[in-house]
């Protein structure tokens, strides 16, 4: 017969967002025991709602695999008395394995002779294995935030109630802290039965369903999709949904209804943003939307239990919008009442961070430096005027009341209070755009404006923390200053800036002695930032696929604009998956090595005597020259390809020219030359960082 | 309903469940937690079952009287249950049925909240009850308190019972809540609504407070000196007060919040740790079959 395993852990309402976690790791660690322990099956199902995480385990096989094994005893010596008979270590062996002395025999360890047998273990029951093993799988999940109670020795999301274990029609059973145990489970809060028998693993499921509760996330998720289509359809609208929020709510139900609210229409006539982010942030409703993408005076939300009373329940949800609506209104209405400018004098109330002032210091920061970013990509004088406004007025909106209250509107307040008080369109959207993207994967800037004003702003973070000694480490980055990082690199690959690094650091960091006076060791915070930065731009090519010698190969020669470096990186990459290096690799290596002894890179004809010399110095010339026509044109791959036939006459030249001769001129003279080659193999990549 | 009777009905309701009833407290408060009677008592291996309505101030959200939602005082009822039953989750519902609200002609839920009162170095986990979308209690187990790891955890329930009125009496504006027969909420508490907020907002002499901060702050140190830990919270209560009005009044800033905080905080540690060694010293009193 085909074996089914249930696992039901019955908690009190668990958060939506540790769900699916739980359930990976649950799924993880059975899978990991059963594999030790040799027992077959055919998959593993799993499933939750906010009140149990369950596991199905199907076509267990019965017991584990019999291993036989080659198990060593004692010591021939130790085995046998003086008259050869067997002694109660032998004995003593044989019975713990269950084995006769036919069975045994003697094979060297070590150059000494021992006892061995080939035994058979016959397995357990799974039933037994998974007794013996459910309670530390339970007990070995971990949450971001857990809790204690009822005096158990044991951490959770939320406390659990009670525990359902069974094996097609049995009880398998354990101890977890004295949770009740068995074959009965719970059905919905208010529409179920309190106590219900599961006969077999498959009458889990109907069990439940008839007590209103619907197991499967996916099932409850159609329900909510299609129900809430259909509502809206009726409407005229269809829904704004939200995966992140359409899980959230398929994990706070367990028996979805989907129902549709009115919103006064008075209250449309707030920005868009304004209305849905009450309801998609605090009550977890759905918005709903006309063929152009305009609100509705409608909205999505779905209860948890069945039709009866929807009315009362629609009311009070109505209501409740209704309330949040009217601060929403109040707080607009009162912002505006005077222009957005106005604000940013009050910015100086806000402490930014202990040590690197207010928001007024940091709006002062992100003009400065927002305009020498301008200056670099050379952006001409309307943008750059834009760009002023929008940094000046770039934080104003963080001391409105909708801020305050809702205060995941930065920005976007920001951009409609802007446009409220005649500020252009391009200034308006840069203020919106200075906190994009706000995640990996988020939109990026679309206005040069927008790109300049958050790259300033992130970068005035950045520099900022590290200068006062605040930086990620580890799991830790309480100001996602990562985030932030990648943030910045994206908008450069992504818009193509032509921008180095290590001026825009460092002209921040002068702002902040400047302008901050903000006193710290300005070489060493310096090269923190740098490296930080180039540990995310490692990270970024590497998931891009990029080979990791290839990109320390790029990222190692001191090349700080990044759309640069993502170019190289890529061209190569194609170039070297197609041409294997490994000959050349250890003529440049060679180089390169030498080229370190060379005090510059001056080299002197007149001393240049052996022919190879010669040969190398004038064929490298030429070669420079295609070399960099090649990186003007950034075609990296070509450069290389190019510089790399150097290789036979840097064999020659290695093959018949002593380097390091007694001579002081003469030597100086031929490093200097491997320098001056080194030098220009650093304009592509450096080689000696790739792997044979 | 009317508000009276919804406080006796869940009094009546807790104390059937073994809560001992009590009266408010009677020093100045932020929330139902900050009273002795949740604070200490949650502290320690002694079991503890509570029942009180607490006048809760919070000046910042003070409205003249004039915002329908928002009030300069609320009035919370407050449970603790510890150590927490299995069964919490269904007396709590229990005692919703009591006031009239069945579960099954509304959408109750219990949705994610992890509260925490830096003040008072505390925090657990729980949710908020929802009632057709609106938050009507908040629900915790205490995991710390004062900076104290809980060794026998309390369930803290919170009625929000000005919402609950509302809800039950179906009115929009909390002033138009009837407290019984004759009055309503505004009646009563407009006035006080309407000069709190202008002494919080306006009036209240910055000087004074800070120099009344510093001499309570002084004062709770003195009383644990003195091994006397409950006149000395009675100070650190003051001082939490005094905080919320200079905060209203906007005389603090960012980095001095944190300042003043972190004074409240370290206060209630003390008194925390005073609390336990001392019931300690008398050897848990309640533990042995006390409640």
């Amino acid at each position: 017969m085909s074996n089914k395993y249930l696992l039901e852990i019955g908690v009190e309402e668990l958060p939506a967002r540790f769900i699916d976690d739980a359930l990976n790791q649950l799924k993880t660690k059975i899978k990991s025991v059963l594999e030790i322990k040799r027992i077959k099956y055919e998959n593993i199902e799993t499933y939750a709602t906010p009140r149990r995480l369950v596991m199905v385990v199907n076509e267990l096989s019965e017991k584990q695999l019999t291993l036989e094994e080659t198990v060593k005893g004692p010591s021939k010596k130790i085995a046998y008395d003086d008259e050869g008979n067997p002694t109660k270590a032998l004995e003593g062996f044989m019975r713990g394995h269950n084995i006769k002395i036919e069975q045994i025999f003697i094979d060297k360890y070590n150059g000494e002779e021992y006892i061995y047998a080939n035994v058979i273990k016959q397995g357990e029951e799974t039933s037994t294995v998974l007794s013996e093993n459910m309670a530390d799988i339970i007990k070995s999940i971990v949450f971001p935030k857990s809790m204690k109670w009822g005096e158990k020795d044991l951490r959770f999301a939320r406390p659990i109630r009670w525990i359902v274990s069974m094996l097609n029609e049995k009880v398998v059973s354990f101890d977890l802290e004295g949770i009740k145990l068995g074959n009965i489970t719970t059905g919905h809060r208010f529409l179920g039965e309190k106590e219900i028998r599961i006969d077999s693993v498959d009458d889990y499921f109907v069990k439940l369903e008839e007590n209103y509760v619907i197991v499967d996330q996916n099932k409850r998720r159609d329900i909510i999709q299609y129900g809430s289509k259909r509502l809206a359809k009726e409407k005229g609208g269809t829904v704004l949904f939200d995966e992140e929020l359409l899980k959230e709510v398929t994990y706070i139900v367990e028996y979805p209804t989907p129902i549709i609210g009115k919103i006064k229409e008075e209250y449309l006539r707030l920005p868009k943003d304004v209305i849905i982010t009450p309801m998609k942030e605090h009550l977890r409703y759905f918005p709903v939307v006309d063929d152009n993408n305009r609100l509705l005076p409608y909205f999505i939300t779905v209860r948890n239990g069945n039709k009866d009373y929807i009315e009362t329940v629609i009311r009070g949800n109505e209501k409740v919008l209704g309330a949040r609506l009217e601060d929403a209104k109040f707080f607009y209405y009162d912002d505006i009442k005077i222009p957005l400018e106005s604000y940013v004098d009050n910015l100086k109330s806000i402490v930014y961070q202990e040590g690197l002032g207010d928001i007024y210091d940091k709006t002062v920061r992100i003009q400065e430096l927002s305009k020498k970013i301008g200056d670099y990509l050379e952006v001409g004088e309307e943008t750059q005027k834009n760009i002023e406004r929008a940094a000046y007025l770039s934080k104003a909106d963080l001391v409105t009341k909708m801020v305050d209250e809702f205060t995941e509107l930065q920005g976007k307040m920001g951009m409609e209070y802007a446009k409220q008080s005649g500020e252009n369109e391009i200034v308006s959207t840069a203020i919106y755009e200075q906190y994009l993207p706000k995640f990996a994967g988020d939109n990026l800037p679309t206005t040069t404006a927008g790109s300049i004003l958050s790259i300033a702003d992130k970068i005035d973070s950045i520099v900022g923390s590290f200068a006062i000694g605040i930086q990620p480490t580890g799991s830790q980055d309480p100001y996602g200053l990562r985030r932030q990082a990648l943030g910045v690199i994206n908008i450069i690959l992504n818009k193509k800036l032509k921008l180095s690094l290590q001026d825009i650091v460092e002209y921040a960091l002068y702002i902040y002695v400047e302008k901050q006076g903000l006193v710290f060791d300005y070489k060493n915070v310096k090269m923190e930032i740098i490296e930080f930065f180039y540990g995310r731009i490692k990270n970024i090519f590497s998931d891009m696929g990029i080979r990791f010698d290839i990109i320390d190969a790029v990222v190692n020669t001191g090349i700080d604009d990044f759309y640069d470096l993502k170019i190289r990186v890529e061209k190569l990459n194609k170039y070297l998956d197609i041409n294997g290096l490994s000959e050349v690799l250890t003529t440049f290596n060679r180089v390169m090595s030498l080229a370190e002894k060379a005090s510059s890179a001056n080299v002197k004809k007149d001393l240049l005597i052996e022919e190879e010399e010669i040969e190398l110095y004038e064929t490298f010339i030429e070669v420079r020259e295609k070399v960099s026509s090649w990186i003007n044109k950034k075609e990296y791959d070509k450069a290389l390809e190019q510089f790399i036939a150097l290789k036979d006459i840097v064999d020659r030249f290695f093959d018949h020219v002593m380097v390091m001769v007694e001579d002081d001129k003469l030597r100086e003279n031929r490093l200097n030359l491997l320098r001056k080659i080194a030098e220009n193999m650093l304009m592509i990549c450096n080689l000696s960082k790739l792997v044979k | 309903m009317y508000f009276q009777d919804l406080m006796l009905k869940l009094l009546g309701f807790w104390g059937e469940k073994e809560c001992i009833i009590l009266e408010p407290y009677d020093v100045e408060k932020g929330a139902g937690t900050m009273s002795p009677h949740t604070f200490l008592r949650s502290l320690g291996p002694e079991p503890w079952r509570v029942v009180y309505v607490e006048p809760s101030r919070r000046p910042a959200d003070a409205r003249y009287g004039e915002n329908p939602n928002r009030v300069y005082q609320h009035h919370q009822l407050q449970v603790i249950l510890k150590p927490s039953p299995e069964d919490v989750q269904d007396i709590y519902l229990e005692s919703l049925k009591a006031i009239g609200i069945d579960p099954l002609k509304h959408d109750i839920r219990f949705v994610e909240d992890n509260w925490e009162a830096p003040t008072l170095g505390a925090w657990g986990l729980g949710w908020e009850v929802w009632l057709d979308g609106m938050e009507i209690t908040q629900f915790t187990y205490f995991q710390q308190v004062g900076s104290i790891n809980c060794d026998l955890e309390s369930a803290e329930l919170t009625y929000g019972l000005e919402r609950i009125a509302m809800y039950l009496q179906d009115v929009d504006n909390i002033f138009d809540i009837k407290w019984n027969e004759n009055l309503t909420y505004g009646d009563i508490f407009e006035n006080a609504e309407y000069e709190h907020s202008v002494y919080s907002f306006e009036k209240a002499n910055i000087e004074t407070l800070k120099h009344l901060f510093n001499i309570y702050e002084e004062e709770a140190k003195n009383g644990l000196e003195e091994g006397l830990v409950l006149p000395s919270y009675d100070y650190v209560l003051k001082c939490s007060h005094t905080f919320n009005v200079l905060d209203a009044r906007g005389a603090i800033s960012v980095t001095q919040r944190t300042h003043y905080i972190s004074r409240v905080r370290n206060l209630a540690k003390l008194v925390a740790s005073k609390y336990i060694e001392q019931r300690d010293k008398q050897g848990f009193p309640l533990t042995k079959g006390g409640m």
